[in-house]
């Protein structure tokens, strides 16, 4: 049985007392690709995973993973899944080593299949070194390592990720990207959650943006992208009386200006004419352009402009 | 995927007995790695001993009956009081995993939840064993003589085993419940303090007011310290043997099925 989505979630609600945390949520994740689950803190990311992982019991929806139940069949799903990040631990007074045979023999793996498939995980993430040293010992970067090994320990078809970069330094946080986009490769599907829209952007196929419980929007980097805005091109010119000659020149093409800096920005629909065209209007009015760039959305404003009320948070905290 | 990944094909009763075996192993690494908690296990019964005997043993040696003792007699109630205050590691130890987020890894993974609560209890064992082999031993190097026969120390030894499993059950209902491992502290010191100190531990009943008396010489520690005594002493056993098995089997059948209702319900949300 090969369904074309491996993980399917339909209208999942999920509520503590009053506090409704998941207010019907929708997601398909298609065999072999990775989603990434972004949303600030508190936007039912850890709670959707949880669910998933068989860990939370859930209100009301179906969540099934390799068409299996979540609820019914939580044994049949603890078998093809491997979960690894905030929600859970590796053994801190067990060595990398332990840690990792113990978690295979619990996935029934026989001893001798445990034991060389940790030691192919060590060589992999880098800690053969520091294999039979007890995990307390190693280094934020490290134990993270030795948690996603611990959840390939039996090759599981799906991985859940939450937030498996939180905390880490950037050296960390790359060597850790790069063992997922190797683990993407090998045609594991992944779900991903994240704060970070740079590691949505830099890893997944496919980004549901998550906030107060809801899915706010969905697509590809780029879908999402596009969502928020065109690229738009920054000039920037030497003074004000060049700035309001230029955004005579340029007419409706202006979308925005600063007279503070002496800058505008152009909408631009296609790179190849939209740029040429602005910039030969200007040179037709003798105005001289100091410095321009062109700018493409980010999937920050993508963030920002989708969660407003987070955008608003963040305001005032910088206004305090 | 350099090489094939085999997987074991066992029944599901198998299974989950090789996953308590797992967990066994596991929680056994764990007493042998916290060195500090090692320490303790050891020297605190040699202190206890060693200072019961040298300090109250003049005293309380009047109020016992004649050719008993006081190193004699104390050896069952410090070996009780040990247990008890031993077992109380295994709420500490499932409390700790309650916190950490290691259940819930364990939780993620096709295994047998409540292989976790039986690596902590029966890994107690183990340990609870070794320090009354160290503080029988230190009992010898000072004295101590018992007239038990070899069937006699197969029943000693029975009882500690039971008696401690019935007690890390118990424990294990605290370190489900307890929100912090201070808490589970707190909690002992409030349970089994008082528990092992109003019995016969460290006197006999006759010096007691008649009220603390009546408890102290019907409670099931007493019971359990005193059909140890009667095999190291060579007395006779009277009831209590029959009433030590009794409570301790009453203990583990109620403490099982409450810690693992309690482990289901706290580990699932």
């Amino acid at each position: 049985m090969k369904n074309t989505y491996v993980i399917e979630v339909k209208g999942l609600t999920k509520s503590y007392g009053s506090n409704h945390v998941l207010k019907g949520i929708d997601l398909r994740v298609e065999r072999g690709t990775m989603l990434a689950l972004l949303g600030p803190n508190g936007a039912g990311k850890t709670t959707t995973v949880r669910i998933l992982s068989t860990l939370l019991h859930y209100d009301g929806g179906s969540v099934t993973v390799e068409g299996y139940d979540v609820t019914r069949e939580a044994d049949k799903v603890r078998g093809v899944i491997g979960l690894t990040g905030q929600s859970a631990a590796v053994d801190e007074l067990l060595t990398g080593r332990e840690n990792l045979v113990m978690m295979g023999r619990l996935y029934r793996l026989t001893a001798q299949s445990a034991k060389a498939r940790a030691q192919e995980l060590l060589e992999d993430f880098s800690l053969v070194e520091a294999a039979d040293r007890p995990a307390k010992t190693y280094s934020g970067g490290m134990r993270r390592r030795l948690d996603l090994a611990v959840s390939l320990i039996a090759t599981p078809p799906v991985i859940f990720l939450d937030e498996p970069t939180t905390g880490l330094d950037p050296r960390s946080r790359l060597a850790m990207w790069a063992i997922i986009k190797k683990l993407m490769e090998s045609g594991t599907t992944i779900l991903l959650t994240t704060q970070y829209l740079e590691e949505a952007d830099q890893l997944a196929d496919k980004i549901v943006v998550i906030d107060g419980g809801k899915v706010i929007a969905e697509g590809t980097a780029n879908e999402l992208k596009s969502k928020v805005g065109k690229d738009r091109l920054e000039l920037t010119f030497a003074n004000s009386k060049a700035l309001e000659s230029a955004v005579q020149a340029l007419g409706k093409r202006v979308a925005d200006t600063n007279t503070k800096e002496f800058t505008a920005s152009v909408t631009i629909q296609d790179i190849n004419t939209d740029v040429t065209s602005a910039l030969d209007a200007l040179a037709r009015s003798h105005v001289s352009v100091q410095s321009m760039a062109v700018h493409k959305p980010t999937l920050d404003d993508v963030f920002l402009s989708l969660t407003g009320k987070q955008k608003q948070q963040t305001t005032d905290e910088e206004d305090v | 995927m350099a090489q094939e990944l085999v997987f074991e094909k066992h029944s599901r009763p198998v299974q989950a007995m090789v996953d308590s075996l797992l967990m066994i192993k596991r929680s056994s690494l764990h007493i042998i790695r916290n060195r500090d908690q090692l320490l303790g296990t050891f020297f605190q019964p040699i202190m206890f001993y060693l200072l019961f005997t040298s300090v109250f043993g003049g005293a309380i040696g009047l109020a016992l009956p004649d050719g008993v003792d006081y190193k004699e007699f104390l050896m069952a109630g410090i070996i009780v009081q040990t247990l008890a205050f031993g077992s109380t590691t295994t709420a500490i130890a499932i409390c700790n995993d309650m916190q950490k987020g290691i259940v819930d890894r364990f939780r993620s993974l096709p295994m047998s939840n409540l292989a976790v609560l039986n690596g902590h209890t029966i890994s107690d064992l183990f340990r609870n064993s070794l320090s009354t082999l160290v503080m029988i031993v230190t009992g010898l190097a000072i004295g101590f003589r018992t007239s038990a026969s070899f069937t006699d120390w197969l029943g000693i030894i029975g009882i500690i085993l039971l008696f401690t499993l019935a007690f890390s059950w118990l424990s294990a209902i605290v370190g489900v419940v307890a929100k912090s491992v201070e808490g589970v502290q707190w909690l002992t010191f409030v349970i089994v303090f008082p528990l092992t100190f109003a019995s016969t531990a460290f006197v006999p009943g006759e010096s007691m007011t008649p009220v603390l008396r009546a408890f102290a010489e019907n409670q099931p520690i007493t019971h359990v310290i005193e059909a140890m005594r009667a095999l190291i002493l060579g007395t006779p056993i009277g009831n209590h043997g029959w009433m030590a098995v009794i409570w301790c089997l009453g203990m583990l059948a109620v403490s099982i099925p409450v810690a693992t209702w309690l482990f289901k319900r706290k580990t699932s949300g």
